[in-house]
């Protein structure tokens, strides 16, 4: 779909907003909404005189998160002030961190068609969000509900080569960050958003192309698309002789399109500088240690287990981690059938068919797992059928009832007893001469017909296996 | 004699033994204020009505009996930099012109727990930024001994309302001096308390790292009771102590006999007006006398301090002031026809000349390409400052000198000359750069009849010996404090 000659070369900058209860710097609500300017207080906007106070919970999360991905933890820390005018920024300066981070050096393993590949997290390091402008026919309005709500932003390398792969970098950071628990990952909500840096290269070259930055992308879908179209873009340039500049664009989806914004030369400078007013940030290896303890195992490492003990392939394992909700059902439902590859396949074909994206995420499933292997059990102990399982599905999954007690009401058990079989073969074979002579011919494939016939009869019912036997028993005795 | 020719801790006593109610004392005061201060222009606002009405909320607490603060019924004053709720708080700059908090400094909640009664808010430079008071954008504070001349700044306001006793005491702010040198300008007492001792939460921020507010008070036994009232550990100030601070009553004793006192050389050099240098060195004399031990040490970093001090503070004010963009509180222009130009237009009118002045350099000293020259530059300076200060503790316990080269000046003198006027700050800028506790009282008058002040610094968090050897001096030379007559 590129140019053969080329290369893409793309690094990411993702915001992820914290869960905490209160922003950042006081003790205001982090929660989504609410009426404009409901959910600030005079040091979240900036007035005269206010200090910040550092909700030590953001760096806790923030820990946890570079944790999970690996990352070093620094000892030592600061905040600094980001400075630069915009009408959703009260102080005029953002409360971030510049020369030392929070975390350092992490990586996030990814698997693009059965490849695996390790892209590095230069960093992750905590601030506060900005306002929102809600601009009006006749001017604009200020909501500063968002200003102080914490967020981590995760810089990656430039160690992505592909959209594909940017898109399974996100895709993975997002089910560890839903992991570790640090931020719901809404990307409706802007809790989750990321920056592209992208450049690309003529195969083979060592140094980078000039990059551009795409800003506040909130949806992985969007994200490919404008790094496919930049990607092409940029192609297009430099084949037709032109030089990249490097600035900053912005996805227009309506458009299918990236808009330049501004260049370099009106760049910022923000003028950085260790905040004053806070304190630097020491953390102790203890603290470290503890938060260590605290985290649940990753997605990598669950599906290297799901792979090994219960033999799953690498994609069908890699599918069920992705949400931590989903992955705990999998294994307690694994845990009480005995049969992790039916019950990955139940979660997978049937469960997946009827949970939307983002339900799959929260794992709102309207039954417990211990019931799907109350399911499983029905099946492998020959009870029920598959095709009848899949009737007492849509029943638990409407009214929550155990499948037991839904195959009692509805009298769905298999019909296993041999002679019942046997009488209705019989009449089957009696009354369909056509498919009983194809077969005779040697049409091996007339059975089905037959079998189908049967299905119809015990209402699916009986075991297709057991009923295929016994026809071919009867008709072989015709010979 | 006048009820506000009194000391705090006077006027305390006769409010316990009830001679006297704090409405009679509110009042008076009042009266003193409509009487002096077309003169002197020491207030921005003066609340009477609510005053008043704190004053009989006290009396009627004292009656019932119930139990009242170390400041109960006084009438005191602050700067107009510290935040009061429901009344206006506007840094003697257009900008906040009309800008009334919605919250209460934490020290005007000490304050107001200690039962104190707010008369009102004091001129002060535009942000705190000048030494005379000259840069308010709405009046001149003139100094009670000469209203030709200055009361020193940036709380020349503070300053001068105890000057001319029109508050029992006041609060200003110290970010390179802007309490001690007024108070000496004014012949009063002034601290810069250590560096986190007093919250900075309600503080309309000028230079973060060196901002502190301080009390101006009449004699160092007033000085003491205010102290008590503010210091403290306040969660709202990340950059607040937590620890226990004495009951700095207990410091007032005539007694300096293990005291170790340096006189560093670089204080008195030819810069300084005789008059003062004599005056400084004749306190020393009269400690010697009393038993402390006195020394002459070397600071050779001086002679960086103030070029580290004006960028560091003009960096952190650049950044801080930035939030005076029209947008949300304050000022806003009226011309305006993009985003853009409400920016530059409410900053050009709404800042004065100084404040643009420490706008524009602080920006420059942090912008990139020059960030290592100058700020990391000064940040490095502020250490070996810092260094200089824990050497000569090592041997010292205390500090004398002058603390500022001359004394008042006449109004305009330095207007047009901002770096004659910086230069004034020299002996009380390094105290602020290495977060020190300092104390300015009168120790003398020069040929004009105008106050000098010496200068007492000690160690982080060491107040209650800089106030035992200010006690033990003021005891030997004077019992009373000295008064200009304003008529």
């Amino acid at each position: 779909m590129f140019h053969p000659d080329y290369e893409i070369v793309i690094g990411l900058e993702v915001h992820s907003e914290l869960k905490t209860e209160s922003k950042i710097f006081c003790g205001c609500t982090t929660e989504f909404g609410g009426d404009p300017n409901t959910h600030c207080c005079p040091i979240c906007t900036g007035m005269p005189g206010v200090l910040p106070v550092l909700n030590e919970k953001v760096v806790d999360y923030a820990i946890r998160a570079g944790l999970a991905t690996d990352c070093k933890i620094a000892e030592f820390s600061k905040q600094d002030r980001k400075n630069y005018f915009y009408p959703d920024l009260p102080k005029a300066y953002q409360i971030s961190q510049y020369d030392l981070p929070l975390c350092y050096e992490g990586k996030v393993e990814v698997e693009v068609d059965g490849e695996k590949k390790v892209i590095g997290l230069t960093r992750i390091h905590i601030e506060e969000d900005a306002g929102k402008l809600n601009h009006e026919r006749n001017g604009s309005l200020v909501d500063y509900n968002r200003c102080g709500v914490p967020l981590i932003e995760i810089v990656s390398e430039p160690d992505m080569r592909s959209p594909q792969e940017a898109r399974a970098f996100l895709e993975k950071l997002r089910s560890i960050l839903l992991y570790a628990d640090v931020s719901d990952c809404k990307m409706n909500e802007g809790s989750l958003r990321c920056d592209i840096n992208l450049s690309v290269r003529k195969k083979g070259a060592t140094e980078f192309g000039t990059r551009t930055e795409m800003k506040n992308l909130n949806s992985f879908n969007f994200a490919v698309k404008a790094m496919e179209y930049e990607a092409k873009r940029q192609i297009k340039v430099i084949e037709e002789g032109g030089v990249i500049v490097q600035e900053t664009r912005r996805w227009d989806e309506a458009a299918g399109k990236s808009i330049s914004m501004r260049s370099k030369e009106d760049a910022h400078d923000y003028r950085y500088f260790p905040d004053p007013d806070l304190m630097p940030i020491v953390i102790p290896r203890e603290r470290v240690e503890e938060i260590r303890k605290s985290l649940p195992e990753m997605p990598d490492s669950r599906r290297i287990r799901y792979e090994k003990d219960f033999g799953l392939s690498s994609t069908d394992a890699n599918i069920l981690v992705a949400s931590r909700k989903i992955a705990d059902f999998f294994e307690t439902a694994t845990e009480h059938s005995g049969n992790p590859k039916l019950a990955a396949n139940w979660i997978m074909t049937e469960i997946f068919r009827l949970l939307t994206e983002e339900e799959k995420e929260e794992g709102k499933i309207p039954f417990g797992p211990e019931l799907l292997a109350d399911l499983i059990k029905l099946i492998d102990e020959g009870t029920i059928s598959s095709s009848i399982a899949k009737k007492v599905f849509e029943e638990m999954w409407n009214t929550g009832k155990e499948p037991a007690v839904i195959v009692e009401e509805k009298g769905l058990k298999q019909i296993s007893d041999d002679s019942t079989l046997v009488t209705m073969a019989k009449e089957v074979i009696a009354e369909n001469e056509k498919s009983v002579q194809d077969y005779l011919a040697g049409k091996d494939k007339a059975v089905g017909a037959l079998v189908g016939q049967m299905m119809r009869r015990t209402k699916g019912q009986a075991n297709p296996g057991k009923v295929n036997e016994i026809l071919r028993n009867l008709l072989n005795e015709m010979k | 004699m006048a009820l506000f020719k009194k000391t705090a801790h006077e006027l305390k006593g006769l409010l316990e033994s009830k001679e006297i109610s704090s409405e009679e004392l509110t009042k008076s005061y009042i009266e003193r204020i409509d009487s002096i201060d077309q003169k002197v222009d020491a207030y921005l606002t003066v609340c009477k009505d609510q005053a008043i009405e704190k004053a009989k909320e006290i009396d009627k607490k004292r009656v019932n009996g119930d139990e009242l603060g170390a400041l109960a019924g006084l009438p005191i004053a602050v700067k107009d930099n510290i935040c009061t709720k429901g009344i206006k708080t506007s840094c003697a700059s257009k900008m906040l012109e009309e800008f009334v908090p919605p919250y209460e400094a934490t020290v005007m909640k000490q304050l107001n727990k200690e039962d104190a009664v707010l008369l009102g808010k004091l001129n002060m430079d535009e942000f705190a930024m000048g030494g005379s008071t000259e840069n308010s954008a709405f009046k001149v504070t003139k100094n009670p001994w000469d209203l030709e001349r200055v009361p020193g700044g940036s709380s020349g306001g503070s300053a001068a309302a105890m000057a001319s006793e029109q508050a029992v005491l006041t609060l200003g702010s110290d970010t390179g001096g802007s309490i001690r040198q007024p108070a000496s300008f004014c012949g009063v007492v002034g601290m810069k308390p250590t560096y986190g001792a007093v919250s900075r939460f309600g503080l309309v921020a000028f230079a973060s790292s060196l901002d502190q507010i301080g009390p101006l008070t009449k004699d160092v036994e007033d000085m003491a009771l205010a102290m008590n009232a503010i210091v403290g550990h306040d969660p709202y100030d990340s950059t607040s102590a937590p620890m226990d601070y004495p009951n700095f009553a207990e410091a007032l004793r005539n007694d300096v006999k293990d005291l170790r006192i340096a006189i560093p050389r670089e204080y008195f050099s030819d810069g300084v007006q005789p008059e003062v240098k004599e005056a400084v060195l004749k306190a020393a004399k009269a400690y010697e006398d009393m038993g402390a031990i006195v020394g002459e040490v070397s600071m050779n970093i001086m002679d960086y301090a103030l070029a580290a001090y004006y960028l560091i503070s003009s960096a952190e004010a650049s950044s801080n002031l930035a939030r005076y963009d029209g947008v949300k509180y304050g000022m806003r222009t009226e011309n305006f026809n993009n985003l853009l130009d409400l920016y530059k237009q409410t900053r050009d009118e709404g800042f004065g000349k100084e404040v643009k002045r420490r706008i524009m350099l602080g920006t420059y000293a942090l912008s990139s390409g020059y960030y290592d020259a100058y700020y990391k530059k000064a940040q490095q300076v502020r250490t070996l400052i810092k260094d200089d200060f824990d050497k000569i503790f090592m041997d010292y316990h205390l500090i004398l000198t002058p603390v500022a080269p001359t004394t008042a000046f006449k109004i305009g003198e330095k207007a047009s000359d901002p770096i004659e006027m910086y230069m004034g700050d020299i002996c009380t800028v390094p105290v602020n750069i290495a977060g020190l506790p300092a104390l300015s009282m009168n120790c003398g008058f020069d040929n004009n009849g105008l106050p000098i002040g010496m200068q007492l610094v000690g160690k982080g968090f060491s107040e209650k010996k800089i106030l035992r050897a200010a006690y033990a001096y003021e005891q030997s030379i004077t019992k009373s404090f000295v008064r200009p007559s304003l008529g």
